[in-house]
């Protein structure tokens, strides 16, 4: 009996103990520069597969990366999916309609503020305070900031998880391939300098690899 | 510590060695002895407490079967003297109705069988003097001869006519018997409706008997009986050990059935622990469907896991019966509702995965998902009426496992008995053999000593024979 009442106690604490968070923040940005708005079909294939993966009180947005990304304007669509799985999936038809006006809607940019966009989805996800943040970054990654934008900052990326899709080469690249080797590389140090963990997925067959 | 060892040579080192385990070598046995004899003895009371709890538990455990088997003796007798006063209700109830019936049937029997007896129809009483005339001598006289033939004439009409009445009266008689043949075959049918009860209850008594004597012998605590007891409530064990698995899958079937749709209930985002609040509940439902199970079966006295309700008024077991039963009626009925609405969800999560693939949307009303969505609902209803019948393996299990535990306790405690008696003795054989091991190591210095002691002997003896 004495120890039916331990075990009950520490079940108790063990219960009564800091709540696990379960859920998570998905925040995609979508490269709209120059030739790169061509790609918008697969993003759009990328975002419905990650509807599909997302859980009642997930959390998911999908933002523009442009001439100057780092403003709530760039967001296309954002939810925060109800705890019913009913009313979640109203919310995944109605946000796939937002995306689908915004592959209608997108018009190129000139430059691409990758920084500001990440600034915007760290602040974001902060702020909404997810069990798991990960950002999904639709890009060439080049990085072409406009003149007078700082975007020399540190980024804080603790507890982040960047996975970096459809990563295509450009004419430079075929040239030299060494430049996209390094920019890949570049951007790797730099997320994993800051705290987050770094992923390339160029395969979009293999999109499981994205979420579990 | 070195300077010391490097200080004297190797062989010296090691001639002082064996010199000091020479000296020594008496208290070192001793001491080796006593060690020995400390362990070996330890062991054996070690071994004898085991051994001696291994006997008072299966004392215990054979005071337990008894009394168990005691009980479930007690419980046979008693339901086959209820059965028994069920049937003497039944049919003494009805047996002044069949005593009267059979009275009634008895008297009209016996009435038609008076009137049914044969009466020898009365000779006429001028056929005495007829026959006087009849014996007259003058018979060649033809006028006596004319009266003798129309005295022939009137007899032999009298004649027929008394055989016709006697023949009407015959008929008569047949007719009464034959109408107390539906009397005969009702007080058959009676009579075997008597047999009937008789044989019963000279059943149940047999039954009684049987049971009697097995509860004699479990009440001598025979070997016997002892083992029967025992065998059974290992096969109960296993068969109810395997009516459980069977029950824990019904259970598992039961929650895959309702965990989906009580997201919608409690959402799907509250956790305790790491466990989902959705998944819990569900959980919690279904136990509290197997509580109102057990309490179901406790109050119509199927099992006896909670000896309160057994022991509460008939009037207040009834209500909680009804209680019990209303309640899970509920829960079923809850229960069908979430297995309906688990199949909408379903479809609905399915429309919308097609939606994201960029699928055709196919319209899922009607077709043939009624069926599983009809089967889905029946399981969702029938299932925890279903687990009610858990209470029934799982009381036999609780009684056949504290048998089965106690048995193997018991083999248990018996085995480490042994096993500490052989360590006792692994003790006592290791202290000789240490004896002999630093024996062996000492052999120079001992074998001097048996050398000097001959000598010293022989000596002695030569010197003894000198003087002698």
């Amino acid at each position: 009996m004495k120890y039916l009442i331990v075990a009950a106690t520490l079940l108790l604490l063990t219960g009564c103990g800091e709540p696990m968070v379960h859920n998570q923040g998905v925040y995609m940005l979508i490269d709209t520069s120059g030739t790169y708005t061509e790609e918008l079909g697969k993003a759009q294939q990328v975002i419905n597969y990650t509807l599909a993966k997302m859980r009642p009180g997930d959390t998911f947005v999908v933002a523009s990366i442009n001439s100057g990304s780092f403003s709530e304007k760039n967001i296309k669509a954002k939810v925060t999916f109800d705890d019913r799985p009913s009313v979640a999936n109203k919310q995944k038809r109605v946000f796939q309609q937002a995306i689908q006006r915004f592959v209608d809607e997108a018009r190129p940019a000139a430059y691409t503020d990758i920084t500001g966009g990440l600034l915007q989805a760290v602040e974001f996800l902060n702020e909404k305070q997810p069990g798991r943040k990960v950002i999904l970054i639709f890009s060439d990654l080049k990085e072409e900031i406009p003149e007078g934008y700082n975007r020399d900052l540190p980024l804080t990326l603790d507890g982040f998880s960047l996975v970096a899709l459809n990563v295509t080469k450009l004419r430079s690249d075929n040239i030299d391939p060494n430049e996209y080797l390094w920019r890949l590389q570049e951007w790797q140090r730099r997320v994993e300098e800051s705290g987050g963990s770094w992923q390339v997925v160029n395969d979009l067959e293999h999109l499981e690899q994205i979420l579990p | 510590m070195t300077e010391l060892l490097e200080s004297l040579p190797l062989w010296l080192w090691f001639v002082l060695a064996l010199s000091a385990l020479f000296v020594a070598r008496k208290p070192v046995h001793q001491g080796i002895f006593a060690l020995a004899r400390f362990f070996h003895q330890s062991l054996r009371l070690g071994a004898r407490a085991v051994a001696n709890s291994g006997q008072r538990l299966q004392k215990r455990n054979r005071e337990v079967l008894l009394a168990a088997g005691r009980e479930a003796a007690e419980r046979h007798v008693e339901r086959e003297f209820d059965r028994i006063e069920a049937t003497m209700k039944k049919e003494l109830a009805q047996y002044p109705v069949l005593h009267r019936k059979l009275c009634e049937q008895l008297t009209a029997i016996d009435e038609d069988y008076v009137r049914s007896a044969e009466v020898p129809p009365e000779p006429t009483n001028w056929a005495k003097a007829i026959k006087a005339v009849a014996e007259i001598p003058a018979k060649s006289d033809p006028v006596v001869g004319d009266v003798l033939e129309t005295i022939h004439h009137s007899m032999r009409k009298a004649e027929s006519k008394a055989l016709e009445a006697y023949r009407e009266s015959a008929r008569e008689r047949h007719q009464l018997l034959k109408r107390m043949m539906p009397s005969w075959r009702s007080m058959l049918s009676t009579l075997g409706q008597v047999n009937k009860s008789v044989d019963s209850v000279i059943r149940r008594a047999k039954a009684i008997d049987g049971h009697m004597a097995r509860y004699e012998e479990i009440q001598q605590g025979s070997d016997r009986a002892l083992r029967m007891l025992s065998s059974s409530s290992l096969s109960q064990f296993f068969i109810s050990a395997f009516v459980l698995a069977i029950a824990v899958g019904g259970a598992l079937i039961n929650f895959h059935l309702i965990a989906r749709p009580m997201m919608e209930m409690v959402g799907g985002t509250s956790y305790i622990g790491n466990f989902k609040v959705a998944d819990i509940s569900a959980l919690v439902i279904i136990l509290v469907e197997i509580t109102l199970g057990l309490f179901l079966m406790e109050c119509l006295r199927i099992t006896r896991l909670f000896p309160v309700i057994g022991a509460l008024s008939d009037k207040l077991r009834t209500r909680m019966l009804w209680a019990a039963f209303g309640l899970l009626f509920f829960l079923a009925c809850v229960e069908a509702g979430l297995a309906f609405m688990r199949e909408i969800l379903m479809q609905e999560d399915l429309a919308v995965s097609a939606q994201l693939r960029g699928a055709e949307v196919e319209t899922v009303s009607g077709g043939i998902y009624w069926i599983t969505t009809a089967a889905q609902m029946g399981m969702g209803f029938i299932l925890p009426f279903a687990l009610t019948f858990v209470a029934i393996p799982l009381e036999n299990f609780i009684a056949s496992a504290r048998t089965v535990i106690g048995l193997l306790a018991v083999f248990f405690l018996r085995a480490l008995s042994v096993l500490l008696r052989l360590g006792g003795i692994a003790a006592l054989r290791s202290g000789s053999l240490l004896v002999h091991l630093y024996d062996i190591v000492i052999f120079l210095p001992l074998w001097l000593e048996s050398l000097y002691l001959n000598r010293r002997a022989s000596s002695a003896a030569a010197a003894s024979a000198e003087e002698a």
